[in-house]
């Protein structure tokens, strides 16, 4: 920005006089500031004074010279004398150098490479007796509510029951008739050529029924329902809800817990054999409009393909999950920072984490019914 | 008035992992105090208070309620302690989801046998204590932020607790309001004969309602100053305690 601001020194036994005249408005006049600099680190004075009799305005660019100046001067012990600057001025430096600053915190990045690994391990248990802190936590509490010895509410039960049940419906419906109708509509690309495309109706009752039923309403809860309890409890913490439990030695783990994980372990099966439903209807959509099959012919073949087996493997699947999914969304709402990003952090991984157990028990699951022949 | 020290801290050593904001402080508070937690903000007052409820393990020390060691006590001791104490926090900490009522009947359910009525009439005599008669059915997010304090306080009132805690009860609070709190914690004070622990650096309470006090130190981590408030006014012994309480020079009263 152009000013007419004037910086000019002079040398007067040994004390180096600064004049200052004109507008210092977002000033930046590298030259007359380099070669003041040069002759401070060249030639050091004993003492600094100032002349700004013909300064007119200034702004913060002129204060954060004189606190560059000042800083410079003090590393070479150089003394400074203020009482030529106007008066607000003085004030403002006043005030900057007399905030004590604490010496910063070390940076964690700043350790060396066996530190970090170091620190992730440590880390990594902290989490596991955590974790086991936890679960242990929540046995407990299934055994005092076993003993109805419980301080959980019902209502609180039938409200979280509430949420995750009826409320979840709608999306849920969406969700897996879309799954039904992409996963006939893949099959049917590829059935259509060995003119075997009857058999979309048996693809989709076993597809659905065994795993990809459980599956999505697993991830739509992970994402809907578990988020929601690491954003409500974590909040909690936030509020200070969480300590009031404990000062009043109130177990959070009955009060906040228990409720959850029994609605959402006993809504989640009911909700798989809803969207097994709506993924065979979705399925039945395409084999209708697209491939020219009647309805009873599909309805046909897809209570063929049915077994009661395959049906309970879905079942079992969506109870694992609805465990899985409230623990984890508790466990991060309890573990959340203080703040606002805390309950968003803990937002995010209640679910990734949720959907990555999931998939880790959908191993297990397949794993141990393959050994044990189901 | 009775002066045996009700709650004793000994050689407490607070603060988080290697970071120490309380280094070796030693000292009571006496059945019937209104005591004070003073200090400059990063003080430790809050992580103090914290370690006094329970709530945080001290880094190493001693807290000593009735004589009974509260950081090694077993977890029924706790719990037979923890009924004793009440604590009102900074944002009163009532459970959004519930109502006032609801919020003062869970300490009365879960620790008394009263029948369902007579916790309800508890519950109204409490809230008619805070100046909240009527307001038994309205939801924290129904009422102003100093109605949530005053309905806090019922809750940690809810026991007859022979001590209460107070985080910052000012904080966020009008002159009015805040002087109705003070008038309330008095009241409280000498009506029931509760033992009232403040962390508080609001003057105006400071001066009006403590009778004893300890001043922590940011720079040396330690109690600098202890005694009545306006005492310490009267004659400071350091200047950081003067600077305290008078406003960096302005004197207060």
């Amino acid at each position: 920005m152009q000013t007419d601001a004037t910086l000019s020194f002079s040398i007067k036994k040994n004390n180096l006089i600064i004049f200052l005249s004109g507008n210092f408005v977002q000033y930046e006049n590298e030259k007359a500031l380099h070669s003041l600099w040069s002759k401070i680190r060249t030639t050091p004075p004993q003492q600094i004074f100032f002349h700004t009799e013909e300064l007119k305005t200034w702004d913060s660019s002129l204060f954060f010279f004189f606190y560059k100046l000042i800083q410079q001067a003090q590393k070479q012990s150089i003394q400074v004398n203020l009482s030529g600057l106007p008066s607000g001025l003085q004030r403002l430096l006043g005030l900057a150098f007399t905030v004590e600053r604490k010496a910063p915190r070390p940076l964690s990045n700043s350790l060396d490479f066996i530190s970090r690994i170091g620190e992730t391990v440590l880390m990594i248990i902290d989490s596991v007796q955590k974790g086991s802190a936890f679960l242990k936590e929540v046995v407990i509490s299934f055994g005092r509510a076993i003993a109805g010895i419980t301080v959980m509410r019902k209502v609180d039960f039938w409200f979280a029951l509430d949420d995750c049940g009826p409320k979840a419906l709608g999306i849920v419906s969406l969700i897996s008739f879309m799954i039904g109708l992409i996963l006939a509509f893949v099959g049917a690309i590829q059935l259509k050529t060995f003119g075997a495309q009857i058999y979309v109706a048996s693809l989709v009752a076993i597809g659905m029924t065994r795993i990809m039923g459980a599956i999505m309403v697993g991830v739509i809860m992970a994402g809907r329902t578990g988020a929601s309890y690491a954003a409500t409890i974590g909040t909690m913490q936030v509020n200070e809800e969480l300590d009031a439990l404990k000062t009043m030695g109130i177990p959070a783990s009955d009060f906040l817990i228990l409720p959850r994980i029994m609605a959402l372990v006993l809504i989640m099966p009911l909700l798989t054999m809803w969207a097994d439903i709506m993924g065979i209807i979705g399925g039945a959509t395409v084999g209708v409009l697209m491939l020219d099959l009647s309805i009873q012919e599909y309805w046909n073949y897809s209570v063929r393909a049915f077994t009661l087996k395959n049906f309970l493997v879905g079942i079992f699947h969506g109870l694992v999950f609805g465990c899985v999914i409230a623990l984890c969304g508790c466990y991060y709402g309890l573990t959340a920072a203080r703040n606002a990003n805390g309950v968003g952090v803990a937002t995010t991984k209640a679910v990734v984490s949720a959907i990555v157990w999931m998939i880790v028990m959908t191993g297990l699951i397949t794993w141990f019914f393959g050994v044990i022949g189901i | 008035m009775n002066n045996n020290p009700q709650i004793k801290a000994k050689d407490l050593t607070v603060g988080y992992n290697h970071f120490i904001l309380l280094n070796k402080i030693s000292f009571n508070i006496n059945n019937h105090d209104i005591f004070i937690i003073m200090g400059a903000s990063g003080g430790g007052k809050s992580s103090l208070l914290r370690v006094l409820t329970g709530l945080q393990e001290p880094l190493s020390g001693q807290v000593l309620i009735n004589n009974i060691d509260f950081t090694l006590a077993s977890s029924a001791q706790k719990e037979a302690l923890m009924q004793k104490c009440g604590v009102l926090y900074q944002s009163g900490a009532l459970f959004s989801s519930m109502t006032l009522a609801e919020n003062i009947a869970l300490p009365l359910e879960q620790y008394t046998d009263y029948s369902k009525k007579t916790i309800r009439d508890m519950v109204s005599l409490k809230l008619a204590l805070v100046g909240l008669k009527g307001f038994e059915d309205f939801y924290p997010s129904e009422i102003s932020g100093g109605m949530k304090k005053r309905a806090g306080l019922a809750r940690a009132l809810a026991l007859d607790p022979q001590i209460v805690y107070f985080d910052e009860p000012s904080a966020g609070l009008d002159p009015v309001s805040s002087k109705l709190l003070d008038d309330l914690i008095i009241d409280i004070n000498q009506c029931l004969g509760t033992t009232i622990v403040i962390v508080t650096h609001e003057l105006s309470s400071i001066f009006n309602i403590g009778t004893n006090s300890i001043f922590l130190d940011v720079e040396t981590k330690t109690i600098s100053a202890r005694g009545n408030p306006k005492d310490l006014l009267k004659n400071p012994p350091n200047k950081n305690v003067y600077n305290f309480l008078t406003r960096g020079g302005i004197s207060h009263a």
